[in-house]
């Protein structure tokens, strides 16, 4: 495009005006870099620990999707055979007298556990937070690292565990954990409620305590390092909106999920040691246990404690993320920078004080709905401030529509969707309807799942040349964002119309149900949609892989014309990400096409009379 | 493994399509000039998203025509319960509300990446911020959010609390359990019986009611498979409890929903408005509603006819949650007192009378009630007949301690009965006659007869009866009125009669 008219030199702004930590005049090489395992595996550069996280997600995110494909086939074609599936699942598919193979119940649920577990936590969390937050923060702040790049090689490798552990418990012969992603007890309490509930359980809760180690490292980390690691003149009103999202994202997390912590230990204790925090007056096969006054409602409140700023925990960074690829692309500065911060921060505070909206229809004083609604009503207020600003960022500007732009543009689509739901899902009333059926399903998938994913690729796209030297592949690119686009619309559109219609979530079959049954048509319709959309996520996967080797080159250092710091480190990647002093910070990270120039990085000075803040 | 041959194959096939594709994109653009291809791809693209954007408009707009019949309070979807309506309500002015929201941001987020597309000489403007428009979208959604939440908790708060004493109410209790439901009708008391889980006994006490509570005797417990059956335009409140883990006591039509809880009751209250019959005819007045209910056979019935309310669970609760399927027929208030009136008390039909009988030997007030209105009309009858063998009644209730001639103590209601009669009725004067059955020795019998017989005159005359009106006899065996080879036989001679002598 024909706006390369400004060009910086800024090895001779940074050398003039650069910080000096002496970093370089200390050898830190051979702890880094001397080995395979010391600089691929057990690493400590937050650059490598970002592709870790990121390529974990990715293959977490094809095990959790396949797995969506699966049981998508039993809802969709529940009269096809599912046979030729019997080589991989096993004894999971039940063959009757007619050679047709059916999904077990148990297992359908199984999987509909692990798709929500695996990627709210393992994709979203860790695959999305994990990864740009490690890659941006040091890189964006003018860090030579995180605080701790020992507690942040730890975080991986918990997060590493957590994976091993619930990848393990796929192969039981009980078969792994099915009682939901939320996990609620009894059903999830006691072995005897339901196969998963046994091994598959505890393997779950040993999985996701370890990744609660895991995010409360990586998060301690993050927001000591944005709060004491920021280069010269970098104030905290001149970070980068994605700096926002991730700390205030790493402060939710940190405060969160200990309360999920605890409700799992208190889990754990009622499921070895015999306490009763969840139990009470419960009759199950065939014996009356002496289990008394404890209450299952306590451990929803605990969940839906952390669950709610989860599903913020995950959103934020793909808006952070969206807010910058939009600046950037648009050659325009982020409209209403401090209105984006001040709403980061409402959102992430009642983030915290709307957690019983899951619990409308679970048996609490309906008398204290009536706060938890007005609450969860407030925090459409600052999302949809966030939407008007993305929104008025693209007016009069000079846009341009590549791949990242366009997924962050989709973004926004995406989070309008599914944010509106919302609003009919907060209000209690419509809930009583509302609760429980595919209309839930269809609002956090597109509100939570399409929108961060969308976040997501945004983010791959626009900084796989800071991860890989190189570019991933336009065309395909494009190919997968419409793909995606299209795609993820026709699976979860409809599944507005079935909630409606109070089609109950999480059901293996429809036929039992006169009210239920007759979407047989528009199930096979997201089933397909769902198996072509998988499709082209794996086309998405080879060109990244791809790319990583074979793309085509990054020949400049900025080639976004961007105006933060990452794009101020040398092309190939080093410890210390600076060779020689660190870049200082003069202004704000927003400055394009102001006065005459087409954009003005953070590390040039101000010229006379200039602000640098808004 | 040759289905795992052939997707290898195809994913390596795929990967190499791909990467050939890429291959060829970039090689293209190294001949054409990246700026130009670049330029040129920017264009297209803007096109494309004006064209999603006008097909996603029309998309969803015509979707939701084509499927109004699944949306809330729209035709054959709408509330048959008087809270429904409600929620149905606010659906639909959310609905409005967040379509204007929907349409207009999603015109200008897709015509703006159109319109400010990169192209040649254009220059982005520099636009940082401005606080009265920052203000206008802070207030406008505040206000509109308002609105929606002061309708939504009006009408939450009119649904959710509890009902009071004052009220005039049904009581069914729902209790889920893996997987399907209890149900449970108060009976005439119109009270439910306490029930502790201990005492679940899945042969005769599935839900752990406790017996000897008294407002247990006439609980109904419905089978299995039973309808639940209510009365239209009644208040009814469901008491919802769970026996192992969480279910949801769901019912689409009526926009019911609660979790069911182990140790922790929940309720909801609604009211029927439709009966399944009124409903049926709404349906009629739609077309997919008369297509045959059985898709596979064109001969059955249309699906109006079939239609049934349903109840469902909506909460995970184990591999056969979405089984749990139960239906519910609204009829009314007069077909409700007739089914109500046919169904039998648990209670009475499992319990009464066997070993887990906590008042078993001893009478219930509705027994006692029940033995003298039987006892009035007997003697009445007697009274009213002309004929000589009609002046004989059976006192079926009163026994006597095995081989002995005392009374047992349950005869003594009968006795009282017998008492209260005779004392309304001066005039007439009675013989007490002692039978037995054909085992023991005649003597014997006749002895123990006789000693019976007077032990009743005894109580009678102890209760403040003339004895002039009274006498007594013992028959021994002489006058069975059954088969002394059976033991039923037997024990229908083993009695006491009364005999009317005059009147
Ligand atoms: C406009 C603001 C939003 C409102 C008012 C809202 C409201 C709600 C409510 C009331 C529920 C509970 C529905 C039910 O179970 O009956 C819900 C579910 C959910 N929401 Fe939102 N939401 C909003 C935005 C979001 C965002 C931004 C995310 C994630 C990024 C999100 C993720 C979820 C998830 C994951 C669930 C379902 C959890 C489950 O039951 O499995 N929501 N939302
Ligand atoms: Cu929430
Ligand atoms: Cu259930």
């Amino acid at each position: 495009m024909a706006d390369i008219a400004t060009t910086y030199n800024e090895d001779v702004l940074i050398k003039e005006l650069g910080y000096d930590d002496h970093f370089h005049d200390h050898h830190h090489g051979d702890k880094y870099q001397s080995s395979f395992i010391s600089h691929y595996i057990f690493s400590m550069d937050h650059k490598i620990i970002a592709r870790q996280f990121l390529i974990t997600g990715i293959i977490w995110a094809i095990i959790g999707a396949a797995m969506s494909i699966v049981f998508r086939l039993q809802l969709g074609f529940p009269e096809e055979s599912l046979t030729w599936l019997k080589p991989v699942l096993g004894k999971w598919i039940v063959v009757d007298v007619n050679g047709i193979g059916t999904l077990a119940p148990e297992f359908y649920y199984a999987l509909v556990t692990m798709h929500g577990t695996i990627l709210v936590f393992f994709v979203l969390t860790a695959g999305l937070s994990g990864t740009f937050s490690n890659l941006l923060i040091p890189l964006q702040l003018g860090a030579r690292d995180m605080a701790s790049p020992f507690l942040n090689m730890l975080s991986y490798w918990f997060f590493f565990m957590a994976g091993i552990v619930m990848f393990y418990s796929l192969f039981l012969s009980t078969g792994p954990f099915s009682g939901g992603w939320t996990a609620y007890p009894p059903l999830s309490a006691l072995p005897q409620a339901s196969t998963g509930s046994g091994t598959g359980m505890t393997l779950w809760l040993v999985s996701l305590t370890l990744f609660v180690v895991s995010v409360l490292l990586g998060g301690i980390n993050y927001i000591t390092t944005v709060l004491n690691l920021r280069t010269k003149g970098m104030s905290l009103w001149r970070m980068p909106l994605t700096i926002w999202a991730f700390f205030v994202t790493a402060v939710i997390g940190v405060l969160s999920f200990p309360v999920l912590a605890s409700g799992f230990f208190m889990l754990m204790m009622d499921r070895g040691l015999g306490t009763s925090f969840f139990l009470s007056e419960i009759f199950i096969e065939g014996q009356a246990l002496d289990r008394v006054g404890g209450s299952p409602v306590l451990y929803q409140h605990l969940f839906w404690f952390l669950g709610h700023p989860e599903v913020y925990i995950i959103i934020l960074p793909a808006m952070g993320i969206v807010s910058e690829v939009l600046a950037v692309h648009a050659r325009k500065p982020i409209f209403g920078y401090r209105a984006m911060v001040y709403s980061i921060l409402a959102i992430a505070f009642l983030s915290f004080i709307v957690w019983a909206h899951h619990m409308f229809m679970s048996g609490v004083n309906p008398f204290i709905s009536n706060f938890f609604v007005i609450f969860t009503l407030i925090i459409a207020v600052p999302s949809a401030v966030k939407v008007f600003n993305w929104i008025t960022t693209l007016f009069g500007g000079n846009i341009r529509l590549n791949t990242p732009m366009l997924f962050a543009i989709g973004f926004v689509s995406m989070f309008i969707s599914g944010g509106l739901t919302g609003v009919f899902l907060g209000n209690s009333t419509i809930d009583i309807q509302m609760h429980d059926t595919y209309f839930v399903v269809a609002h956090f998938h597109i509100v939570m799942g399409v929108a961060a994913f969308f976040g997501m690729f945004a983010g791959i796209y626009h900084w796989y040349p800071k991860m890989y030297g190189r570019f991933m592949n336009e065309t395909l690119g494009k190919i997968h964002f419409w793909g995606t686009m299209i795609g993820a619309y026709a699976i979860f559109w409809p599944m507005h119309y079935i909630g409606m219609a109070g089609v109950p979530r999480r059901y293996y079959s429809f036929d039992s149900f006169d009210a239920f049954k007759h979407f047989a048509d528009m199930n096979k319709f997201i089933t397909i949609a769902a198996i072509i959309v998988f499709a082209v996520q794996l086309l998405f996967v080879i060109n990244f892989f791809y790319s990583i080797w074979n793309g085509k080159k990054m020949k400049v250092k900025n080639p976004w014309q961007a105006t933060t710091l990452e794009w101020t480190t040398p092309i190939e990647p080093i410890h210390g990400n600076w060779p020689g002093k660190i870049p200082s910070v003069h202004r704000w990270a927003y400055d394009y096409n102001k006065d005459e120039r087409e954009f003005v990085p953070q590390y040039v000075p101000l010229e006379e009379g200039e602000v640098g803040d808004h | 493994m040759s289905t795992g041959f052939i997707a290898i194959l195809i994913l390596v096939i795929l990967a190499v399509v791909v990467v050939q594709i890429g291959k060829i994109s970039d090689l293209a653009a190294k001949i054409r000039g990246e700026e130009e291809v670049a330029q040129q791809a920017n264009d297209t693209t803007a096109v494309w998203l004006v064209g999603f954007m006008v097909l996603f408009l029309i998309g969803t707009i015509w979707s939701a025509v084509y499927y109004k019949d699944v949306m809330l309070g729209y035709g054959p979807h709408s509330a048959a319960s008087a809270h429904g309506g409600e929620i149905d309500g606010l659906f639909n002015a959310t609905l409005g509300v967040t379509f204007i929201v929907f349409f207009i941001t999603h015109v200008l987020l897709f015509w703006y990446s159109y319109k400010y597309r990169s192209r040649e000489g254009n220059k982005a403007q520099f636009i940082a911020h401005n606080n009265t428009i920052e203000l206008v979208w802070t207030v406008i959604p505040a206000i509109v959010l308002t609105f929606l939440v002061v309708k939504g908790l009006v009408a939450w708060n009119n649904i959710m609390p509890d009902v009071s004493e004052e009220d005039q109410y049904l009581e069914i209790e729902a209790t889920g359990y893996q997987f399907g439901w209890d149900v449970r009708y108060p009976g005439n008391d119109g009270k439910l019986g306490t029930k502790d889980f201990r005492m679940i006994n899945l042969a005769n006490n599935s839900l752990g009611m406790d017996w000897s509570d008294d407002k247990s005797i006439d609980d109904i417990v419905l089978g299995g498979t039973d309808q639940i059956v209510l009365p239209v335009d009644t208040t009814v409140r469901v008491r919802i409890t769970s026996k192992d883990v969480l279910h949801n006591f769901y019912l689409p039509h009526f926009r019911v929903k609660m979790d069911a809880i182990p140790g922790l009751p929940t309720y909801f209250i609604f009211k029927p408005i439709k009966t399944t019959e009124e409903y049926r005819q709404e349906l009629r007045n739609y077309p997919e509603w008369n297509e045959p209910y059985d898709v596979e056979d064109p001969e059955s019935l249309p699906r109006w006819k079939e239609f049934n309310y349903e109840l469902a669970c909506a909460e995970l609760c184990g591999k056969g949650h979405y089984s749990m399927r139960r239906v519910v027929k609204i009829v009314t208030r007069d077909e409700y007192e007739t089914w109500l009136a046919e169904q039998k008390s648990t209670y009475m039909t499992t319990i009464r009378n066997t070993e887990d009988d906590p008042r078993l030997g001893q009478l219930l007030d509705v027994e006692i009630k029940e033995r003298a209105q039987e006892l009035r009309a007997d003697f009445k009858n007697a009274l009213d007949s002309e004929k000589a063998e009609d002046k004989t009644i059976l006192l079926r209730h009163v026994f006597y301690d095995t081989g002995s001639a005392g009374l047992s103590d349950l005869s003594k209601y009968e006795l009282d009965n017998l008492t209260d009669i005779l004392k309304n009725n001066s005039g007439v004067t009675v013989e007490l006659a002692g039978h037995t059955d054909s085992v023991g020795d005649d003597a014997t019998n006749l002895e123990i007869s006789r000693n019976r017989a007077q032990n009743v005159l005894n109580y009678l005359t102890n209760k403040g009866l003339d004895i002039s009106r009274l006498s007594s006899n013992g028959y021994g065996e002489t006058a069975p009125i059954g088969d002394n080879g059976t033991e039923e036989g037997r024990a229908q001679n083993r009695r006491t009669e009364l005999r009317i002598i005059s009147q």
